[in-house]
């Protein structure tokens, strides 16, 4: 006899929603560490390494994240490490936000008017100076509405971690959507869920973005 | 023990990921397709004169762009047969595509329809061009061309959103990849080089997006 969807199946769900935040907020963080040192290298001056970090975003902007969390988790597997499945997909998803707020970051702070910099040159500031206090600051507010998209599609891509096996809410829904035969109920309730975790961010990203157009219009 | 790469399989099973390949790109068309019909049918409701109508669209575009696609192909997975529509898993991953690139094409079909100015149809009725004339040029071609990039970018998204669909395994790549790791016990080697397969696709793909562009859309500068 099937259980059926009741409150323990929905504290399961709850459990898996915790996971899903958790490994959003390691990976949104750990992205936005390397996602920023990505930026700087993108629009460093120096040919090179722009190229090379111009082909590394190029990947991931170019692949499915699925297959991205297959090779990190399957490539850390080799190296004979023996990583929690929790720490192998933050990583991955680390690695992804890194190449994505990259290229947030990038565009942002390339559209920092030129003068700004060239002000904070002739005051004779440094680049660490020039960067965190004159040009930063103003791409951060620029780049606040992208940013924000993307921790919408970070919190909507940590379902995947659900095909290479970790518990988080999707895998969870599965897990319960098997044991009660509810599969509809199950997934509507999974469904709203992230729907309650996303729409706020995505209602405050496109409200932000209307707000800063409207300044720029002036 | 040291783990030796071998990449041989992967050389050996080129064929059937070829043939994954066409797979992931047939489902990216008809989704896309989907999309496209659900898009233009959108626009018209999402502007119509009935509220609830427009209620609907925007209820339709937000529950999709916020919620995963997983969880959207496993609702419509189990949904489906429910409304009496038994499909098998490639058609079903066409439908959610198309439902989930729909809600984008609403959005990005609207913004290219709201970018005409009435202004200037009027002037193309000044300068003497007849009806058709005006549609073609002054409102089909700028709309096409102010969505052609994002419209594009979508399409691209949504051939590499396509992988998801191993999950209900429909025909593609991706349930090509987990097929031959399973007979081979070579994830890494396996889905290393079909990441690269998928970045030859997307890259193909705004290579030819751009070839386009450039033919059609590209301003006259003589």
């Amino acid at each position: 006899m099937a259980p059926h969807f009741g409150l323990p199946e929905f504290g399961f769900l709850l459990r898996g929603l915790q996971w899903t935040m958790l490994l959003t907020l390691v990976a949104f963080a750990g992205g936005c560490t390397a996602g920023l040192a990505v930026a700087l290298l993108r629009t460093c001056g120096h040919k090179g390494v722009e190229w090379i970090t111009r082909i590394y975003i190029g990947i991931f902007q170019g692949t499915p994240l699925l297959l991205q969390l297959f090779v990190v988790y399957y490539g850390l597997a080799l190296t004979g490490l023996k990583l929690d499945a929790f720490v192998a997909v933050a990583i991955g998803f680390t690695v992804n936000a890194s190449a994505f707020l990259g290229e947030i970051w990038r565009g942002a702070i390339q559209a920092v008017p030129r003068g700004q910099t060239e002000a904070a040159m002739a005051l004779g500031l440094h680049y660490s100076s020039r960067m965190r206090d004159i040009v930063l600051p103003q791409a951060i507010r620029i780049s606040l509405p992208a940013t924000i998209g993307y921790l919408v599609q970070l919190i909507k891509g940590t379902s995947l971690a659900a095909i290479v096996g970790f518990i988080e809410l999707a895998r969870a829904g599965q897990i319960v959507s098997n044991q009660t035969f509810q599969p509809l109920l199950v997934f509507g309730v999974v469904g709203a869920m992230y729907f309650i975790l996303c729409w706020p961010l995505s209602w405050w990203g496109s409200r932000m973005e209307a707000r800063l157009a409207l300044a720029n219009q002036r | 023990m040291g783990y030796t790469l071998d990449f041989s399989v992967v050389w050996h099973a080129m064929p059937a990921l070829l043939w994954g390949c066409v797979g992931t790109l047939g489902l990216a068309l008809a989704g896309m397709t989907l999309a496209m019909m659900i898009g233009v049918a959108g626009v018209a409701a999402r502007d119509s004169k009935a509220a609830w109508l427009r209620a609907l669209v925007i209820g339709f575009v937000e529950t999709v762009r916020n919620t995963p696609f997983l969880v959207q192909i496993f609702f419509l997975f189990f949904a489906l047969p429910l409304v009496g529509l038994k499909l098998n898993p490639t058609v079903t991953a066409i439908i959610a595509l198309g439902v989930n690139g729909g809600a984008y094409a609403i959005e990005i079909i609207r913004g290219g329809v709201q970018s005409i100015h009435k202004g200037q149809v009027e002037a193309g009725y000044a300068l003497g061009l007849h009806q058709g004339q005006v549609f073609r040029f002054i409102v089909l071609k700028p709309a096409l061309r102010a969505i052609y990039p994002s419209l594009t970018g979508q399409f691209i998204m949504l051939t590499l959103t396509s992988s998801i669909c191993s999950a209900v395994s429909a025909y593609e790549l991706t349930s090509v990849a987990q097929r031959i790791e399973s007979d081979t016990f070579r994830s890494f080697e396996v889905y290393f080089s079909v990441t690269f397969l998928y970045l030859a696709i997307s890259w193909l793909l705004m290579l030819g997006f751009a070839v386009i562009s450039h033919r059609f859309f590209s301003y006259p500068t003589r």
